[in-house]
């Protein structure tokens, strides 16, 4: 049992360490975009395609630069969570009402008070679904970082299939599932919570 | 260590025929897919409070980490095909039954009142107007979910169904570079043919008064 807990803490700890770094360069890079539009059709397709390419095959190609273990995992995990966080940066930001923008003109704001005391606040429930996204994906492919050598839950699954033992597969896999669904459950809370007093009315989509 | 020609030469057979279980794999669960969560969707698309309940339990499937999920049908169906098959399959419905329904739902109400207003029943509106109109729609599901199922296709070879996550695991216990290439860029190329080839056919069948740009 201290096992399971010390894996699934192992697992949560990598999953977010991929998500936050992702989220350090994805948000600001989604501001930058929103000022160079050219460019964001550019970096979009980019992480598109990233995002297309299947997750072992990531982690196999990913291996032979940076060796067996959870580097590599963290490295995959960051890139697979660029799309959901820029996207939904970029998108929030754009999805504001020019109206408040306006307002805010008015009242004298430079560029970046815009950007940090408007658009952000605003944006932030929608950037918070990219980052739910991301971080739901990363546990999912965290799991099978064991096949790189990473550690986490992934690590009890596949003993398990190996040995053909279903009691270490579920001791892997409930964990991992749980983990994932709470995530997605709690981020989900946080949106709703975070989104400021004024706009509550409005339902945000996650994108 | 062999040279790329000495390895196709090899192994070049073995990588083709394990390009075409894949592609078989994950057509096979997405076809399944289609055919359960078009007519589900549409069905869904009528009744409200059921679709939240549905919609809930599938995303939630969504979320289960695919090696996860893997693992919890190796008691029931065992190692092969039919489990891996099972899960892709499984994976394949949200995105097709979540865009049916929205698809649907998201017919401009005045269509349907024109719809009405011409003498159409409910099949004829049905097969008329809400389809055709939300068919790009259900199209660019099945585009997602045909990606995501060949992304995860890889990893049923974990459980022994082959696939070109064969060369890659392979490659990985080997430590043989060529191995892993062999099998992940056919892999990565056929998630990205899919994706382009699908988003070709999904502008092509917006109908053409809808075209935006």
């Amino acid at each position: 049992m201290d096992r399971v807990l010390a894996l699934s803490w192992q697992h949560i700890s990598l999953s977010i360490m991929g998500v936050a770094l992702a989220a350090a360069g994805g948000i600001p890079l989604g501001i930058l975009l929103t000022r160079y539009r050219w460019l964001a059709k550019l970096v979009m397709a980019a992480t598109e395609v990233i995002q297309t390419i299947p997750s072992l095959a990531m982690l196999a190609l990913l291996m032979m630069l940076f060796g067996l273990g959870d580097t590599t995992l963290v490295v995959s995990l960051f890139l697979y969570s660029l799309l959901p966080i820029v996207r939904n940066t970029y998108t929030g930001l754009l999805g504001v009402d020019p109206g408040l923008l306006e307002a805010g003109k008015g009242m004298g704001m430079t560029r970046s008070q815009l950007i940090w005391r408007v658009q952000v606040p605003i944006a932030l429930p929608v950037i918070l679904a990219g980052m739910r996204v991301a971080l739901v994906t990363a546990i999912g492919i965290a799991t099978i970082g064991v096949l790189i050598g990473a550690g986490g839950l992934g690590t009890l699954i596949w003993r398990g299939i190996q040995t053909r033992n279903n009691t270490m597969v579920l001791m892997g896999a409930v964990p991992a599932a749980l983990l994932a669904i709470l995530t997605d459950a709690g981020l989900a809370l946080l949106e709703q919570v975070l989104v400021p007093r004024g706009l509550k009315k409005k339902a945000v989509s996650a994108l | 260590m062999l040279s790329w020609t000495e390895f196709l030469a090899a192994k070049g057979s073995s990588i083709l025929s394990a390009t075409g279980e894949h592609l078989l794999l994950s057509l096979g669960a997405v076809l399944m897919g289609t055919l359960i969560a078009v007519p589900l969707g549409i069905l869904l698309a009528r009744h409200q409070r059921a679709a939240s309940v549905v919609l809930g339990i599938s995303s939630t499937i969504q979320t289960i980490p695919s090696l996860a999920f893997f693992g919890f049908i190796l008691p029931f169906l065992g190692i092969g095909i039919v489990p891996a098959m099972t899960v892709l399959f499984l994976y394949s419905i949200l995105p097709i039954l979540r865009n049916t329904y929205t698809g649907i739902r998201e017919v401009n109400p005045a269509y349907l009142e024109a719809g009405i207003g011409m003498g159409m029943n409910r099949r004829q509106l049905l097969t008329w107007i809400q389809f055709p109109l939300a068919f790009p729609v259900i199209m660019s599901g099945i585009r997602v979910s045909t990606v995501y199922i060949i992304s995860w296709a890889t990893l049923s070879a974990l459980i022994g169904a082959g696939g070109l996550g064969d060369p890659i695991l392979a490659g990985i216990h080997t430590y043989d570079a060529k191995l892993i290439m062999a099998g992940a860029l056919p892999a990565a190329l056929l998630a990205l043919l899919a994706s382009w080839s699908l988003g070709f056919v999904e502008r092509a069948v917006t109908p053409r008064g809808l075209r935006q740009r």
